[in-house]
């Protein structure tokens, strides 16, 4: 099947969220690892300045747990996509083409830049949709609610204002 | 317990464990239909409810299974205190580049891995925007990331009451909630 119930990809993602709190002691969090890739990218370039950046010693670049977490979403999402013959190389999505067209320089400009702001907000949030969205609500954090909740208000709000403000939806 | 220890403690296992974790994540987000952009974006824009359906339904699994494992001393928690500072404005700038992106930082990785090349640049844009708070991080912690303390850790601390009746209420509510969106067909 290509699809499954999102109840019961939910469930196994619930499941694999506590198997990562009893096998490796730590929430199932996805940001962490751009931070570490950015670090080690950072240390080929110039390795004096980033041994001197206080937040590369708090969360220090190396391939750990947090770092592989990455190309294993891409691994296991490429073989659910293979497997279900729903893999396709796309530029532009078809819902982004339906509001504002199928040039790619506009859909990959702006990806970059909300790439940076997620990126950002992610950090200074300190975790993501499944960090504090999934495995900080399981564990009651009232952080992690007040996170989550802010990260569909701010998302709503711009896609809203995106798609019916500038894309004439 | 032994045996959970080193496990734990192994870093061999870890990277493993690591990498496995990401297979099975990526796996089931892209079944649960999470690494399409016309999904995520259709949550944004409240015309589909995947995505909310996913995440609740992994949260009203997740909890229960959480504290039962907590009850017999088995996981510990993790939780940490927040701002207002660090996570509503962090939580907004993440919230306008999930708009902007249309993925958020899991379900980026997983839509490169399924062919989307808006995606590969996303993880790109990420790269530097985890940079850019890398070299900002001292003056925000100086400034803007303690302001606004949280008066709690967790829920039922701030409610004073017992976490089973916190998670009582919560699954009920989020149950109630998946149920409403079935009646309405969204």
């Amino acid at each position: 099947m290509a699809r499954w119930s999102p109840y019961i990809a939910g469930a196994g993602i619930g499941i694999l969220t506590c198997l990562a709190f009893l096998l490796s002691d730590r929430p199932l969090g996805c940001s962490t690892a751009f931070v570490k890739a950015r670090g080690l990218i950072g240390r080929a370039i110039n390795a004096d300045k980033t041994g001197t950046m206080a937040y590369y010693r708090e969360i220090v670049p190396q391939v750990d747990w947090a770092f592989m977490i990455i190309p294993g979403i891409i691994a296991g999402a490429c073989i659910s996509a293979v497997l279900s013959g729903t893999f396709r190389v796309i530029v532009v999505p078809q819902l982004w083409d339906s509001a504002f067209g199928n040039n790619p320089v506009i859909r990959l400009g702006v990806a970059l830049a909300g790439g940076i702001l997620l990126g950002l907000g992610a950090r200074w949030a300190g975790g993501c949709t499944s960090g504090h969205g999934i495995s900080g609500s399981i564990q009651l954090s009232l952080a992690s609610m007040i996170t989550a909740a802010c990260f569909f208000a701010g998302g709503i709000a711009v896609a809203m204002l995106l798609y019916h403000g500038i894309g004439g939806w | 317990m032994t045996t959970l220890a080193a496990v734990r403690g192994s870093s061999r296992a870890q990277l493993i464990l690591g990498l496995l974790t990401g297979i099975c994540f990526g796996f089931l987000l892209q079944k649960g239909g999470a690494t399409d952009y016309g999904v995520i974006e259709g949550q944004l824009l409240l015309t589909d409810f995947t995505v909310l359906k996913l995440m609740l339904s992994a949260v009203i699994v997740g909890m229960l299974l959480f504290h039962l494992l907590k009850h017999f001393g088995c996981v510990k928690p993790h939780a940490a205190e927040g701002s207002l500072g660090a996570n509503v404005i962090g939580g907004l700038i993440f919230g306008a580049g999930f708009a902007l992106l249309g993925y958020c930082p899991g379900t980026v990785a997983g839509a490169a891995g399924t062919g989307a090349i808006d995606a590969i640049v996303g993880m790109c844009g990420m790269l530097i925007g985890a940079g850019l708070f890398a070299e900002w991080y001292p003056s925000l912690a100086a400034r803007v990331l303690e302001r606004g303390r949280f008066p709690a850790v967790t829920v039922p601390e701030l409610l004073r009451m017992n976490p089973w009746g916190v998670i009582l209420v919560l699954e009920a509510f989020m149950i109630g909630f998946l149920l409403v969106l079935e009646h309405l067909g969204l």
